[in-house]
C-alpha cells in the first residue's frame, strides 16, 4: 500500500482504526505518519457510510482503499458493494468506473463464533462486476494487492487474520505486479490435483507432504484469484492427474468449490477417473467451542482421506 | 410345519405365470381364501388365493418374475419357523423351485445387456443391477483401445471400472494420457493443412440428421404372446390343415336381422350382429356333422366326438387375441348369444376373462369382416377340428336365374384338421351352415 500511495497520490486508505491505532492488526502501521490524515482516514463504526464514501470518491477520480476490520462487517455495507461498486460501470454504459479496493481479513480465525467467522468469497464472487482475490502468502499478497490497487474496477481483496503474522520472502521489484486471474501451480504432481486458495493452501501442502510419504504424487494449485477463476490451469492439471480434490473453507452450498467442480465436469469429463471431491467447512454457522470448531473446519486428514478416495487407495 | 405355496395351474393352457404383484407383506397373517398376490397367466391377470393359514414367512419370487407351474413362490408357517428345508427341497427337486426363475432370467438377458431399456421391470432377478459402472476416463481409454468394458473387472467402489483397470486390461499397449490430452485442444486449428494434401476422393457431403439409426425397441414377450405362439405353432405344424371356401348369400339374414333388431330396439333387447347369426348357424350345423364337432387326441389314441356345441368367438385384445366360449350355442336364442358375446368380449378386453369362460370350446369362428377382409384362412384352435374364417358382407354382381343381379354375399373359409375331417365332410358341414344363413327361419326348427 505504501509503495502504491507513494506512486499515486490519488490513493487513500479509509476504515476503522486504520490511522491513529495503526490498524486493528497493524496492517497500516506508520502510514498515518507518512501520508497524513487526509490520506489515512479513521472512521466511526459505519461500514455502509465509509464504503459509500469510498465509492463516491472513486467515481470522482480518486482511488480509495477501504479496509473492513473483518469482512464479516462488510455485510452492513453489502448494498454499496453489490449495487453500487459492482454495477455502476455497466449501468452507466461505461461512463463511470469505480477503481476501489475493499480489503480486510476474511474467513475463520479461531474461536470467534458464528458472526466473525464467515468466508465471503462465494458471496462476492457470484456478483458480476466484482473481482475477488485471495492470496495465500506474503509475496502473492504484495503482487496481487498492487495489481488490485491499479485496477480500474472494484476488487474485493480477502486477507486472513491468522496469516497476518506470516513471514516470507517478498519481491523488491518496484512494479511487482501479479496478474489477477492467473493461478499458480505451487507443487507439481501426477496422481491427484489439490486446489486450495488462501489459508487452505497451507493445509493442501501438508496433505501433499503426508501423501508423498506413501508414494502419492500430489499437484497443488493455488488459484490466487477467485473471480475471474483460472479454470484452464486446473483443467490442464486434471488431464494429467485425472483426479481432483478442492479445499474450500466456505460453507459447502453453492460455494467456490461447487463452481469449480461444476466447471471441471463440464470441461474435463472424459479425463476424470473419479468424482471430484471437496473439503469445506460444515454446513452450519461456525461454532465457538474449540473442539467443535476443529470439527467444523477442513482438516489435513480430511484432505488426505479425500485424495486417497479418488485415487482408489486405502 | 411350514407350508409351501406353489404356482398353481390357473388355466388349461398355462405353463408358467408371472407374479404381477404381492398384496401382502412378509410377516402378515394369512387365512384360507385371502388373496395374497396377482398372477398373470397366458389369458388373464388373476387373484392368487391361499388355501392355508399361517404367517407369510418368505416371498420366494419377486414381482415381475415368471415361474413355471409348481414352482415355489412363497412359504407360510409359524413366526420364526425354520424354512431352510423347504427352500432347499424346491431347489433340488426337479429344479422346479429356484431354477424356475431361470427361464425368465434367460428371456430378459438379451435386452438387459447393452441396451437395458425395456426390461426394467424384470430387472430384480438380475445380479445387482447388471450395469457396467466405469469412470468417464476409463470409458474413454477403453474406447481408444477398442476394449469392451463388460470384459473388465472394476476395482473401484461398487465394482466401478477405473483407469488402472483399463490400463491393466490393455497391458503394455497403454500410452500415457497427457500426450493425448494436450494435443486435443490444438486439433481444431490444425486439420486444415494436412487434410488438403492427399485426399484423392472427396468425402461424401454431410447427411441431414435423420432418425434412421434408432436402435430397436425390445419388449419382453408377454404370457399371452407366448401362448399364442406355442399353441398356434403346435396346431399349424401338427394338424394338417386344408381349406374350403364358400360364398353365402346373406340377403335373407340381412333382412331377418333388420327385423329382429328393430324389435330389439323397441323392447330394449340386445343388438344382434351378423356374427351372432354365424355363431348360431355354426352351432346348429355341428349337430348334424359330428365329425366336425370332434377332437383328435393323439396322446390317448382316440377321437373325441363332442356332444355339446360350444362355439368360441375370437376377440382381438391389446396384446393379442382371446377366444371366449358361447356354451351350447345351438340351444341359445340370438338375443342370448348376442348378450353373452358382448359381455365376454368386454371381459376379454379388460383381461378379466376367467378359465371357465375361455376353455372347453368345440368349434371356433374368427371374423375379420369389419376390416373389409373378403376372405382369409384361420389356424385351427386346438383341440378343435375346424375353425371358420368369416369375411366381409359385400354387395357384388351375381348371376341369378341367368340374370345379372346385385347380391349381398359373404365368403367363409373353413380350416379343417384332416386327421379328423375329410374334404367331403367339411364341404357338407359348410353347405349346412350356408343353408341356415340363406334361410334363417330354418334355424328356428
Amino acid at each position: 500500500m505504501v509503495e502504491e500511495m507513494d506512486r499515486d497520490d490519488r490513493i487513500f486508505l479509509i476504515g476503522e482504526e486504520v490511522a491513529q491505532y495503526n490498524g486493528a492488526y497493524k496492517v497500516s502501521e506508520g502510514m498515518l505518519d507518512r501520508f497524513g490524515e487526509k490520506r489515512v482516514i479513521d472512521t466511526p463504526i459505519s461500514e455502509n457510510g465509509f464504503s459509500g464514501l469510498g465509492i463516491g470518491a472513486a467515481l470522482n477520480g480518486l482511488r480509495p482503499i477501504v479496509e473492513f476490520m473483518t469482512f464479516n462487517f462488510s455485510f452492513v455495507a453489502i448494498d454499496q458493494l453489490i449495487n453500487n461498486a459492482a454495477k455502476i460501470r455497466y449501468m452507466s454504459g461505461g461512463q463511470f468506473g469505480v477503481p476501489i479496493v475493499f480489503r480486510g481479513p476474511n474467513g475463520a480465525a479461531g474461536q470467534l463464533a458464528a458472526t466473525h467467522n464467515t468466508s465471503t468469497e462465494s458471496i462476492y464472487a457470484t456478483i458480476p462486476g466484482l473481482k475477488v482475490v485471495s492470496p495465500s502468502n506474503p509475496d502473492d499478497a504484495k503482487g496481487l494487492l498492487k495489481t488490485a490497487i491499479r485496477d480500474d474496477d472494484p476488487v474485493v481483496f480477502l486477507e486472513s487474520e491468522v496469516m497476518y503474522g506470516m513471514k516470507g520472502e517478498v519481491s523488491d521489484a518496484s512494479d511487482y505486479l501479479i496478474p489477477i486471474g492467473k493461478a499458480r501451480v505451487a507443487r507439481e504432481g501426477t496422481d491427484v490435483t489439490l486446489v486450495a486458495h488462501g489459508k487452505s493452501y497451507w493445509l493442501a501442502l501438508k496433505a501433499a507432504d503426508e501423501l508423498e510419504k506413501d508414494g502419492h504424487s500430489v499437484e497443488v494449485i493455488d488459484p490466487r484469484t477467485i473471480r475471474p477463476f483460472d479454470i484452464d490451469t486446473v483443467i490442464e492439471s486434471i488431464t494429467k492427474t485425472n483426479r481432483c480434490v478442492i479445499i474450500d473453507e466456505s460453507n459447502p452450498f453453492a460455494s467456490i468449490s461447487s463452481e469449480i467442480a461444476y466447471q471441471i465436469q463440464e470441461r474435463a469429463f472424459d479425463h476424470l477417473d473419479a468424482p471430484v471431491l471437496r473439503i469445506t467447512s460444515k454446513d452450519v454457522p461456525a461454532p465457538y467451542a474449540k473442539n467443535l470448531m476443529e470439527y467444523y473446519m477442513p482438516q489435513v486428514q480430511d484432505a488426505i482421506d479425500a485424495c486417497k478416495k479418488v485415487m482408489y487407495v486405502n | 410345519m411350514a407350508i409351501p405355496v406353489e404356482m398353481p395351474k390357473m388355466s388349461d393352457t398355462m405353463e408358467e405365470g408371472v407374479l404381477v404383484s404381492w398384496l401382502v407383506d412378509e410377516g402378515a397373517a394369512i387365512a384360507p381364501g385371502d388373496v395374497i398376490a396377482q398372477v398373470e397367466t397366458d389369458k388373464a391377470t388373476m387373484d392368487l388365493e391361499s388355501y392355508d393359514d399361517g404367517v407369510l414367512l418368505k416371498k420366494v419370487v419377486n414381482e415381475g418374475d415368471a415361474v413355471p407351474i409348481g414352482a415355489l413362490i412363497a412359504v407360510l408357517g409359524k413366526e420364526n419357523e425354520d424354512i431352510s428345508d423347504i427352500l432347499s427341497n424346491y431347489e433340488n427337486v426337479g429344479g422346479d423351485g429356484q431354477q424356475g426363475a431361470a427361464p425368465a432370467t434367460i428371456d430378459s438377458a438379451p435386452d438387459s445387456g447393452e441396451q437395458s431399456s425395456a426390461s426394467a421391470p424384470a430387472a430384480p432377478i438380475l445380479p445387482e443391477d447388471g450395469r457396467v459402472k466405469s469412470s468417464p476416463l476409463a470409458r474413454k481409454l477403453a474406447a481408444e483401445h477398442g476394449l469392451n468394458l463388460a470384459t473388465v473387472r472394476g476395482s473401484g467402489p461398487d465394482g466401478r471400472i477405473v483407469k488402472r483397470d483399463v490400463v491393466a486390461a490393455v497391458g503394455s499397449g497403454y500410452q500415457a494420457q497427457p500426450a493425448v490430452a494436450k494435443q486435443a485442444p490444438a486439433t481444431p486449428t490444425t486439420p486444415a493443412a494436412p487434410a488438403r494434401t492427399p485426399s484423392p476422393v472427396a468425402p461424401p457431403p454431410p447427411v441431414l440428421p435423420m432418425a434412421t439409426d434408432q436402435p430397436d425397441e425390445t419388449v419382453r414377450i408377454s404370457q399371452m404372446r407366448k401362448t399364442i405362439s406355442r399353441r398356434l405353432s403346435e396346431s399349424k405344424f401338427t394338424a394338417p390343415h386344408f381349406y374350403l371356401t364358400i360364398d353365402v348369400d346373406m340377403a335373407a339374414t340381412a333382412e331377418a336381422r333388420s327385423k329382429v333388431n328393430a324389435l330389439a330396439e323397441k323392447q330394449g333387447g340386445a343388438k344382434i350382429s351378423f356374427n351372432d347369426f354365424v355363431t348360431k348357424a355354426c352351432a346348429l350345423a355341428l349337430r348334424s356333422h359330428p365329425a366336425v364337432n370332434a377332437s383328435y387326441n393323439e396322446k390317448d389314441g382316440v377321437i373325441a366326438y363332442h356332444k355339446q356345441a360350444h362355439v368360441a368367438v375370437a376377440v382381438a385384445v391389446d396384446e393379442g387375441l382371446l377366444t371366449p366360449v358361447i356354451r351350447n350355442a345351438d340351444f341359445k336364442g340370438l338375443d342370448q348369444i348376442a348378450r353373452e358375446t358382448q359381455y365376454l368380449a368386454q371381459r376379454a378386453r379388460a383381461k378379466e376373462l376367467q378359465p371357465d369362460e375361455f376353455q372347453g370350446s368345440t368349434f371356433t369362428t374368427s371374423n375379420l369382416g369389419m376390416f373389409g377382409i373378403e376372405e382369409f384362412t384361420a389356424i385351427i384352435n386346438p383341440p378343435n377340428a375346424c375353425i371358420l374364417a368369416v369375411g366381409a358382407i359385400r354387395n357384388t354382381p351375381v348371376v341369378r336365374d341367368g340374370e345379372l343381379a346385385i347380391g349381398t354375399m359373404m365368403k367363409v373359409t373353413l380350416s379343417c384338421d384332416h386327421r379328423v375331417v375329410d374334404g367331403a365332410t367339411g364341404a357338407a358341414y359348410l353347405d349346412t351352415v350356408r343353408s341356415f344363413l340363406e334361410n334363417p327361419a330354418t334355424m328356428l326348427l
